[in-house]
């Protein structure tokens, strides 16, 4: 080989260019497909024959109830599914912690001091399902189902299975629920937080490594169970942050609320906003996409009367649809984006 | 065993080896040896003397003697479970060998950890490359090692960088915002080989670079080897159990067997069938 003149060799022949910049953005940014589905989504209703019932602030308000706490929470479990992990007690932290906040103020405290401390419960949650999960190599499948069928008996206990009057008042109370749009405000930073710290930060990126390739990222010397258990204590924190948002804009701290149907809505939006169950990569803003469609859609089938057994039915659909998208878009880029 | 005889000969034998940055006196391969020392071109990168390790009671290496110099590419030869990984594992200070030292750039070193070893220059590159499927190529290239200004990343700054990094040892990549599952496996081997030269490595362990590669993307590798070997300031040590493959760009192969370094010649003294002759020997002895 020494006496072998080595030529500069190119590694590869110049791979085929995605014939369009559209298009090869589309690759390129998963997400942006289920920007088109949800604008179509609304044109559809919004032009359709129910269009006067659903072009009204009030009916844009009520979309705005459904998709906010599954995009808070979701902006957590995308991050969490991109970590190669999920929470499937996400939903139950979302009921629990109002009446972690109420024991806590029933107690004396005073309003300020119950909601940090709730939060810092909601954080707890979070850090003993990455301990688990990581310290005992335990499936967060099973450590999160175990601490989902926990927190909704704990609910009970702790609620007596009676609602509640959520006593937050005066700027605390609109800050955190009471204003009509508040809980849009807190969707809306919380998904551009966290994919400012996907895209920007070196959290984002261990992340991927984390989910992608456990092995290469720890090789790399990346703490990659530091970066689950980060995750899944954001995970908790924001379920918890939605719960007592979204029950104080509706007044009521409710044992039956959020449950396995608001963990399910938020997992299922970050899959149809081009997340991958199997870990290493996904969008934080596709999964505010994906809640934004799915609550059009709702939305949509209740004024034009449709069943809402249907809603189901088409959340199935579109959630296999979505992973099938994914694989199919996956081996596009493969082939094209070289 | 006769590897004393082996051994010695090829000690002795005066230096023609291919390389031309190669101007050492000869190949001290005894404890005490006494390298070329000096610095430049040429010097001496890293010197293992007298390393042994035991794992209960299996003596996993013997009394093992090894040194490369920058500029030098040396092919460790040997089949498997002759301790070629328990070696590198070593030289990167994943085992700490129960006698024998091991010197770097001229110092003599304790290595704590692999981290300690890399803070040294001493880089590896592992067969499963350590590389993300979903992370685009710079990213790779910077995994843990990211630019960043306060919380940021620069994207940009670690771009160009990447693109300098990877023109300088002569690998092209069509894009390095590509993602690197689009790649063939000869262009991960490169990234990998590419990111570990990037940190000032300077002694660089190859395992296994060719394992599961074709012809002619193993030319292409083979090719990079080469261009790094030509850059002078590198040490080089190559890990092969296929002699065929890598024979040609080693200026020197060390053979290991059963824990010890039984054969040290120069490339061109020596051909890929009488390695195979000495290996078969030795299955003849066993």
């Amino acid at each position: 080989m020494a006496q072998q003149t080595p030529q500069l060799t190119r590694s590869a022949p110049p791979a085929p260019a995605a014939r369009t910049g559209f298009g090869k953005g589309l690759l390129r940014r998963r997400e942006l497909s289920i920007v088109l589905v949800a604008i179509a989504a609304f044109a559809y209703f919004s032009l359709g024959s129910y269009g006067s019932a659903f072009n009204t602030t009030n009916n844009y308000h009520i979309i705005m109830q459904y998709f906010a706490p599954w995009a808070i929470i979701a902006a957590g479990e995308s991050m969490l599914l991109i970590c190669g992990e999920i929470d499937l007690s996400a939903g139950f932290t979302f009921s629990f912690i109002p009446f972690v906040f109420m024991s806590f103020y029933n107690q004396g405290l005073d309003v300020p001091l119950s909601l940090v401390l709730a939060v810092l419960v909601a954080m707890g949650i979070g850090l003993v399902n990455g301990v688990i999960r990581t310290v005992f190599n335990l499936a967060s499948f099973i450590t999160t189902l175990g601490m989902g069928f926990f927190l909704e008996g704990m609910t009970y206990i702790q609620s007596g299975a009676e609602p509640a009057q959520p006593p937050i008042t005066g700027t605390l109370g609109d800050l955190l629920g009471d204003w009509r749009w508040s809980e849009l405000g807190w969707a809306l930073i919380i998904v551009a937080v966290m994919q400012a710290a996907l895209s920007y930060t070196k959290y984002g990126v261990y992340a991927q490594a984390a989910g992608g390739n456990p092995l290469s990222a720890a090789e790399s010397g990346i703490k990659v169970n530091r970066v689950k258990v980060a995750t899944f204590t954001l995970t908790s924190l924001f379920a918890g942050l939605a719960g007592l948002v979204d029950q104080v804009r509706v007044g009521s701290f409710d044992p039956t609320s959020g449950g396995s149907d608001m963990m399910f809505m938020s997992v299922a939006a970050a899959v149809i906003g081009g997340t991958a169950l199997l870990g290493g990569s996904g969008t934080v803003i596709g999964a505010l996409f994906g809640a934004i469609l799915l609550a059009i859609i709702k939305e949509g089938f209740t004024l034009s009367g449709v069943s809402a057994y249907a809603f189901d039915v088409v959340i199935g659909i579109a959630v296999v649809a979505a992973m099938l998208l994914n694989v199919y878009i996956s081996s596009l880029r493969g082939r094209y984006l070289r | 065993m006769s590897e004393e005889e082996t051994n010695t000969p090829g000690a002795d034998v005066p230096h023609q080896a291919a390389a031309p940055d190669e101007n050492g006196t000869g190949i001290a391969s005894g404890p005490g040896g006494s390298g070329p020392g000096g610095s430049g071109p040429g010097a001496e990168a890293l010197r293992v003397e007298g390393i042994s390790k035991r794992f209960g009671p299996v003596t996993a290496l013997r009394d093992i003697n090894l040194h490369v110099r920058a500029g030098e590419v040396l092919g460790l030869l040997g089949d498997n479970g002759a301790g070629k990984s328990t070696l590198i594992k070593i030289i990167t200070g994943f085992h700490r060998p129960d006698s024998g030292r091991i010197v770097i750039g001229g110092e003599e070193v304790s290595l704590r950890s692999v981290a300690h070893a890399r803070s040294l220059g001493v880089e590896t590159v592992y067969q499963d490359l350590a590389l993300v499927d979903e992370l685009p190529v710079y990213l790779n290239f910077f995994l843990n090692k990211e630019l960043t200004a306060g919380p940021f990343l620069r994207h940009g700054a670690m771009r160009r960088q990447a693109v300098d990094a990877l023109a300088e040892v002569g690998i092209s990549i069509p894009s390095v915002g590509a993602e690197v599952r689009a790649l063939s496996g000869g262009q991960r081997q490169a990234i990998a080989v590419a990111r570990a030269v990037n940190t000032a490595a300077k002694v660089l362990l190859l395992d296994e670079p060719l394992a599961a590669m074709g012809a002619r993307e193993g030319g292409q590798i083979l090719r990079l080897i080469d261009r790094l070997r030509q850059r002078g300031d590198l040490a080089i040590i190559l890990i092969a159990h296929n002699y065929s493959q890598v024979i040609d760009v080693c200026d020197r192969v060390n053979l290991l067997q059963h824990g010890e370094i039984t054969f040290d010649r120069p490339t061109a003294e020596t051909s890929v069938a009488e390695l195979l002759e000495l290996v078969h020997a030795e299955y003849r002895m066993a």
